[in-house]
């Protein structure tokens, strides 16, 4: 233990036997799991040649890539739509004018409190739009209200100090938003705006549900494949790295940028957040 | 306003189906994630590396890939489950790696000379843990803990598209009968809002009767 907790004091010689043993004990514990899970796979045959054949084709490597591409797609609009519609709503959030601010808490609130999934299939089903644009509609519209919250959190947790130096400097309000709040906030929000497109990224799969031709799509219809005698697992055991990977690169990269701005004095007036998941309680809560 | 009178039935079904999947889920996930917090809080190195491992896997698994895999994939291994009960695993297996990002966190926060003071006191780890660290976690868990689970409830509705009886689910029986769609997705926005609002009241509640007073 390098890190101290309230738990317990630093491990004398007795204690860290002791520890010692313990580790032992579950390591062989997690180890025959592991073993178990192997037996299954091997005893239920998902590693026979047949069931891993169709990966060595072609046609069947070019559907995987161009379901990827086409989740990667799906992703590249989300984002740029999302953080537009973020800043827009975060600006009617921030507005002076209180009918704007009403209209846009009442939008953030309602499409943050809804499942994405439900948005997607009304705009799939009920105006009957193609799966790509039903798909970037959902995920814009859920993603766009959770930004919209992290900017406004971000620009009001600059010090006020900034805010009224730039008001007596004579600044007038769109002034003191775009050179003195934004630029600080936005920085300080980095980690944060990143994780949340990971979230971004990991729904972009819920256009399975709804027939969009993406990555996990391309693999269903692999999987489906009786020639190959039904290679349901070797296809999860290809797919999920793959996201996992993808979604841990951004993350990682989020983490790495938080690290940074904590030491950075650009963002010296503002806390920086660490990176989490943008799951924030609707209503009123710890974050108002 | 047809719709819901003449389908409450239906409403109240698939209403049922996510608030049981909600709670079911719920209960499962603060379990795991109590386990896989003490895990990655222990001084046992190995158990440490199997809770990192198990909360960044899932942490960053889309859950349809997980549904995905749980539903059309353990049936492979002879593990034939209702799907109601398949999905509440693949629901509180991925919320627990949440859960238990925020009750670590939330130990983290209870500094540590309150530890030494219960020790120094001669308590035991049991006394420590029971009657100091944890009822101090308890406190600053609160929030986060309440956004995860609205965010469960909300992820429910991925269940409905793998058959699972639930209240996103209700839209397909609507548009066979010939309802109006929009209608019938309001009363489905109506449903999950009751759902998220009321466990956002719940924990509100529970944050003011227990919260840290800052």
């Amino acid at each position: 233990m390098t890190t101290s907790t309230a738990l317990y004091d630093i491990p004398g010689p007795l204690a860290r036997r002791r520890h010692r043993l313990y580790g032992v004990l579950a390591t062989i514990v997690i180890l025959a799991v592991v073993a178990w899970v192997l037996y299954l796979l091997f005893d239920t045959g998902q590693f026979t040649a047949a069931k891993w054949t169709p990966f060595a084709y072609e046609g069947i490597q070019e559907m995987l890539l161009r379901g990827l591409g086409n989740t990667l797609k799906a992703f590249a609009y989300a984002a740029v739509l999302s953080l537009a519609l973020g800043g827009v709503l975060a600006c009617g959030r921030l507005s002076v004018h209180r009918p704007l601010r009403w209209a846009a808490t009442i939008v953030v609130e309602f499409f943050r409190a809804m499942p994405v999934l439900v948005m997607i299939f009304f705009v799939f089903v009920a105006l009957k739009v193609q799966p790509l644009p039903a798909l970037v509609t959902g995920l814009t519209l859920y993603n766009g209200s959770v930004l919209a919250e992290v900017f406004r959190t971000g620009v009001n947790s600059v010090e006020r100090g900034q805010r009224e130096a730039a008001y007596s400097l004579g600044m007038h309000k769109t002034q003191v938003m775009t050179y003195v709040l934004v630029p600080q906030a936005l920085r300080a929000m980095l980690p944060t705006i990143i994780s949340q497109l990971v979230v971004a990224l990991k729904d972009t799969s819920l256009g399975f549900l709804i027939t969009y031709e993406e990555f996990l799509h391309a693999g269903k219809l692999i999987a489906g494949n009786l020639d190959y005698d039904l290679p349901f697992i070797p296809v999860v055991m290809i797919i999920s790295p793959v996201y996992i990977g993808m979604c841990m690169l951004l993350s990682w990269f989020a983490n790495w940028v938080a690290k940074r701005q904590r030491h950075s004095p650009k963002t010296e007036a503002v806390e920086v957040a660490p990176p989490e998941p943008g799951t924030l309680m609707p209503g009123a809560g710890p974050h108002p | 306003m047809n719709v819901l009178i003449d389908n409450l039935a239906l409403y109240g079904e698939g209403l049922l189906g996510t608030v049981e999947l909600t709670v079911y889920g719920s209960l499962l996930a603060l379990a795991l994630g109590f386990v896989m917090a003490s895990f990655r809080v222990a001084p046992v190195g190995s158990l440490r590396a199997f809770g990192t491992v198990w909360v960044t896997v899932l942490r960053n698994t889309p859950l349809t890939l997980l549904f995905f895999a749980v539903m059309l994939g353990l049936p492979r291994f002879g593990i034939v489950l209702p799907f109601q009960l398949f999905a509440i695993l693949a629901l509180g297996c991925y919320t627990s790696a949440f859960i238990c990002e925020a009750l670590r966190a939330g130990i983290n926060t209870v500094p540590t000379g309150q530890g030494e003071a219960a020790r120094s006191l001669g308590m035991t780890f049991v006394q420590t843990l029971g009657d100091v660290v944890l009822p101090q976690a308890f406190r600053s868990v609160i929030p986060p803990i309440g956004s995860t689970l609205i965010a469960l409830a909300k992820n429910s509705a991925i269940a409905g598209a793998f058959s699972v009886t639930e209240l996103l689910g209700t839209y397909k029986t609507l548009n066979e009968l010939g309802y109006s769609i929009i209608w019938s997705f309001i009363w489905i926005a109506v449903g999950y809002l009751i759902v998220t609002l009321s466990i956002s009241a719940i924990f509100n509640l529970l944050e003011k009767r227990y919260g840290v007073a800052r």
